[in-house]
């Protein structure tokens, strides 16, 4: 059984723990006049290195490490590559758009690493409190980042704002894992699945699941838990936007799997009609609040909460068709977000001189490259085909019709058909002349730099390829989907017979 | 050159897509964006002409088909041919190409790149919807065809591009998400995207008959605003006056209009023939209205946008009069409209170029300052009010008498009446536009008739108009055995499980005319 070194299991997150203290020992050791740019080149091939070790722990056999606390398995390297995946494109992009003097860079590219540590152990864990311990890692770190601009008045607002309602969520989720506790008297998820079903207070397990899902859902800005989300990405920097919105989500779903298709199945019929309010309320108010924004960050904020939306109606689906789905989404949908909020970085610099969607106006003839891309990524949010967008809201409503649920999915098609009009204004935006010729100024044509091109053909490359051959990443979700249905039955039968528990 | 045969379809599909790569890649120089432009689209043409030449006649089916899985799960696949119904549709769309880029040589002056890249794609998309025969791949195309047409109208829009570029957009996008619905729905139920697959389960009716007119209703809804049907025409006079010549020519009709008879009729023939005579009526007023507002308006856009609804619905009644002239005559109908309104739009973009203006009044007396495109263009009204000789006549002649003996004499009089409506706005349009008194535009500017690229685009169109009009065999032969064929009742391949819904073809078509 423990063949594999534990080491191995987390191997990802050691190299990552490794880039971060580094990148910050550097920082302490140079001279401070010394630029600090090169600590995010640290950084990136740390994350670089990280994302092999994940692929690498394909070729381990399926299992857990350090008594049975963390797992690696087709699931978790899948969320470890994406994960890995994101943080490197937002280091890239950070590369690139921080202003060379700004202060604390190293514990700005330290905390993203760090940050990803937290992410990628949130995917693993299989024990309860190493899941709040790798969420707190995470949310640390990205509360942190999103005050990263504190000469403007918004950062802090954005970071303080985050951080009350983020801990008073998180509580939510310990209290949750408390009463889960309580009411099976082990906090390890497989265990948990094997007595959930004996459980003798079924009330608690239901208040249980209830409390944790309100934690992960404020995670995942889901509503009716998303009122820090427009805020908070208005006054974070636009490359720690681009990260917060996708990376900590994808591990936050991850969470959300693992506890409703793994630890409690048997509760489906409480969480499936939960989830599925949850969708339509997320949908309808993120593409309801969406039309009404004039900023362009605040549209975004808004339409990734009814991306959350359009996700969770993958909930509805059954086992590996339903995890598969979610997983799929995830990756579709940060592909093109990480993708719109770098073109969105490069637009308008560091300190965001276009905010307004009426600022965008006429990108297209200023920067012909920008202008596509935005396009592109737009028409992906919306959904076209031969994009990534389509194939994750494909999955996600197919999910739902094959599970029953045929008016979610009818609900997200007319949503998705509703999302068009705003995203369609800021594109129309972007390809519109502008009024007055803008003086052939600083402003005029962004600079795109090797980090951010790469972190842009990233995005792009990965946009499409999940729009037009989706199958390779598909089936790595469905064997993490058969990894998290089928499972714990053999790891764990198989461990207690090795190791009987007291 | 048979050995092209199993995937001339593929490279017709990648030829435009790797002509717009290139033209984005290349440097903007001189018109270098134009002339690659230009060669993808001839060579596109000249690949499509590999259809008819290769194309057999008397066999039932598909040809040159292609099949291939793409996504294992759920299961899509790349399938492509073509058929008796979309033969001349793709060779139609690979005609108007060059025509649209010529159109577009002086009109487009900034940012010609983009422009004609994404005109490239739009072809690959249309060129998708046609040839696609599984509903997916299918559906990918036909939303991939709204993206590159709405950036278009929004960049190169006349005065307020965007707000058009929106109406067209959403008009067009948010019916196709029922339509998304439907094929998951059909998915879920059968396991499979494949067009005729599909027809033959649905045909032996394990399905519920309500479910199954809710998804045949999803498509005909989705379809029938891209016609435009008329109630549902709202995007149509925006987007004519603010589209770029070039697109403004293939935006309405075809796609709708072929999908109707390939996925609505084809698919739910049983369903279909229950909201027929809805459709009829429809379309009858569609054809009134269109007419009677054409001839309301001042502006030549506009004008040629309700007289587009007007042709259309007209189309649209031979598709749902369910008789097999109807549709011979309709596919035929849709040829005449793209080859007609190629020229005319082409004409009127010429002008629109040289005087900036769109308002018929201000024009008058054109003729005897430019006598050939006056000519072209009073040869081409012609054509298409159905003058007998031109193309126009014989597909109207065999809708109306269709609609006449198979359907209703009422509602075919009453069609026939916006015929005579259409000759008015047209002529009265020719008129106003090219004689009488000189007008001061006319005067203001150095007169500068057709030049060489113009006229060798539109001589092929004036020559096919006239030879479409004489030898409509031709064409015919081969789309009146594609056309049958949707129904599965008259092939046979329902096993005889559902008796004939449609009435038997009244007469054998292409007779009418000769």
């Amino acid at each position: 059984m423990n063949s594999v070194p534990d080491i191995f299991r987390i191997l990802p997150e050691v190299v990552l723990t490794f880039t971060g203290v580094l990148v910050m020992l550097i920082d302490a050791t140079l001279p401070p006049a010394w630029k600090r740019r090169p600590l995010g080149w640290v950084a990136a091939l740390g994350t670089t290195f990280a994302l092999w070790a994940s692929l690498w722990q394909f070729s381990l056999p399926e299992g857990t490490g350090f008594f049975a606390t963390v797992e690696s398995s087709d699931f978790t390297v899948f969320f470890h590559v994406l994960i890995c995946g994101i943080v490197l494109v937002a280091l890239l992009l950070s590369l690139d758009t921080l202003p060379e003097d700004s202060h604390h860079q190293g514990e700005y590219y330290a905390l993203m690493v760090f940050g990803a540590v937290g992410m990628c152990l949130l995917t693993g864990a299989v024990e309860l409190l190493l899941v709040f311990i790798a969420l707190e890692i995470s949310s640390i770190s990205t509360y942190v980042l999103a005050g990263y601009r504190k000469q403007t008045a918004r950062g802090p607002e954005a970071a303080i704002k985050y951080f009350l309602l983020g801990s008073f969520a998180t509580a939510f989720l310990l209290y949750g894992i408390a009463l889960v506790f309580g009411a099976t008297g082990t906090t390890e998820i497989y265990e948990i699945a094997r007595l959930a079903p004996t459980a003798e207070n079924h009330a608690l397990l239901v208040a249980a699941l209830g409390l944790m899902l309100v934690g992960i859902l404020f995670k995942v800005s889901a509503a009716p838990f998303h009122l820090w989300t427009p805020d908070v990405y208005e006054g974070a920097p636009s490359p720690v936007v681009a990260l917060m919105s996708t990376a900590p989500k994808a591990a936050a779903f991850a969470l959300l799997l693992r506890v409703v298709y793994e630890m409690l199945p048997t509760l489906r019929s409480f969480w499936e009609p939960l989830l599925w309010a949850v969708a339509v309320l997320s949908m309808t108010v993120g593409n309801l609040a969406a039309l009404r924004q004039k900023n362009v960050k605040r549209m975004l904020a808004y339409s990734s909460i009814a991306h959350a939306g359009y996700l969770l109606a993958a909930f509805a689906g059954l086992g590996t068709t339903g995890i598969a789905a979610a997983s799929f989404y995830t990756a579709a949908y940060a592909a093109m977000n990480v993708g719109i909020f770098a073109v969105v970085t490069l637009a308008g610099g560091y300190d965001e001189k276009l905010s307004l969607i009426e600022d965008f106006r006429g990108l297209i003839y200023r920067s012909p490259l920008l202008g596509l891309l935005m396009i592109f990524f737009l028409v992906s949010l919306v959904g076209i085909p031969f994009t990534g967008g389509f194939f994750g809201k494909f999955y996600s409503f197919t999910a739902a019709i094959e599970g029953g649920a045929v008016w979610l999915a009818i609900i997200g098609l007319l949503n998705s058909g509703l999302a068009a009009a705003y995203y369609l204004r800021l594109g129309l935006a972007v390809a519109q002349p502008a009024e007055e010729p803008v003086p052939a100024g600083e402003a005029s044509r962004p600079y795109v730099g090797v980090a951010v091109g790469a972190a842009l053909l990233f995005a792009v490359v990965a946009t499409l390829v999940l729009g037009i051959l989706p199958g390779d990443v598909l089936h790595a979700a469905q064997s993490g989907g058969y990894t998290l249905e089928a499972p714990a039955a053999q790891t764990t039968l198989l461990r207690h017979c090795l190791q009987p528990r007291p | 050159m048979t050995a092209l045969n199993g995937s001339i379809l593929t490279w017709i599909l990648l030829v435009p897509l790797a002509g717009a790569v290139l033209v984005a890649l290349l440097p903007e120089r001189a018109k270098l964006p134009n002339w690659i432009a230009l060669l993808t689209t001839l060579v596109t043409f000249g690949l499509t002409l590999h259809l008819p030449a290769h194309f057999v006649a008397g066999q039932a089916g598909f040809q040159f088909v292609v099949n291939r899985l793409w996504i294992d799960s759920p299961a899509i696949f790349y399938h492509v041919g073509v058929d008796g119904l979309s033969l001349w549709l793709v060779v139609l769309t690979g005609l108007l190409a060059p025509v649209g880029v010529v159109a577009s040589w002086n009109a487009i002056r900034e940012r010609r790149k983009i422009f004609f890249s994404l005109f490239l794609v739009q072809q690959t998309a249309m060129f998708g919807v046609f040839v696609s025969l599984d509903l997916m791949l299918y559906y990918g195309f036909w939303e991939l065809s709204l993206v590159p047409m709405a950036i278009l109208i929004a960049m190169y829009g006349r005065g307020n591009g965007p707000r058009a570029a929106l109406k067209f957009f959403l008009f067009t996008f948010i019916p196709s998400a029922p339509l998304l619905v439907a094929i998951l729905w059909l998915y879920a139920r059968t396991g499979s995207f494949d067009f005729t697959t599909l027809r033959i389960l649905i045909a032996h009716g394990n399905f519920s008959a309500s479910a199954l007119s809710w998804a045949a209703l999803a498509f005909l809804f989705a379809f029938a605003v891209k016609v435009p049907v008329f109630p549902l025409h709202g995007w149509v006079a925006d987007t004519f006056s603010e589209a770029p010549v070039a697109l403004a020519m293939v935006v309405a009709g075809k796609l709708g209009l072929y999908s109707m008879l390939r996925f609505h009729i084809g698919l739910f023939p049983v369903q279909a023939q229950a909201v027929a005579p809805v459709l009829v009526g429809l379309a009858v007023v569609g054809v009134l209205y269109g007419a009677c507002m054409a001839l309301a308006q001042r502006d030549f856009w506009r004008l040629m946008a309700f007289a587009a609804l007007s042709l259309l619905s007209f189309i649209t009644l031979g598709i749902y009069g369910l008789t097999s002239t109807g549709w011979d005559g309709a596919v035929y109908q849709i040829l005449n409209h793209g080859v007609v309104d190629g020229a005319l739009f082409l004409l009127l973009g010429l002008l629109y170029d040289r005087y900036a203006t769109s308002r018929i009044d201000d024009y008058g007396g054109l003729a005897a300052r430019l006598p050939r495109l006056a000519t072209f263009f009073v040869f081409s009204t012609l054509a298409m009010i159905g003058l007998p000789m031109l193309n126009g006549f014989v597909g109207e002649f065999m809708i109306l008498s269709s609609t006449f003996v198979g359907v209703s004499r009422g509602w075919a009089i009453a069609a026939t009446l916006g015929v005579i409506l259409g000759a008015c706005y047209m002529l009265w349009m020719v008129q106003r536009l090219f004689f009488g008194p000189e007008c001061v535009l006319a005067s203001g500017k150095p007169a500068e008739d057709l030049r060489f690229g113009q006229m060798a685009i539109l001589w092929p169109l004036a020559t096919l108009m006239l030879v479409m009009g004489i030898a409509p065999s031709l064409w015919l032969s081969t789309i009146e055995r594609g056309v049958v064929p949707p129904h599965p009742a008259v092939t046979g391949e329902a096993g005889g499980a559902i008796p004939s819904p449609i009435p038997l073809p009244i007469s054998s078509p292409g007779e009418g005319q000769r």
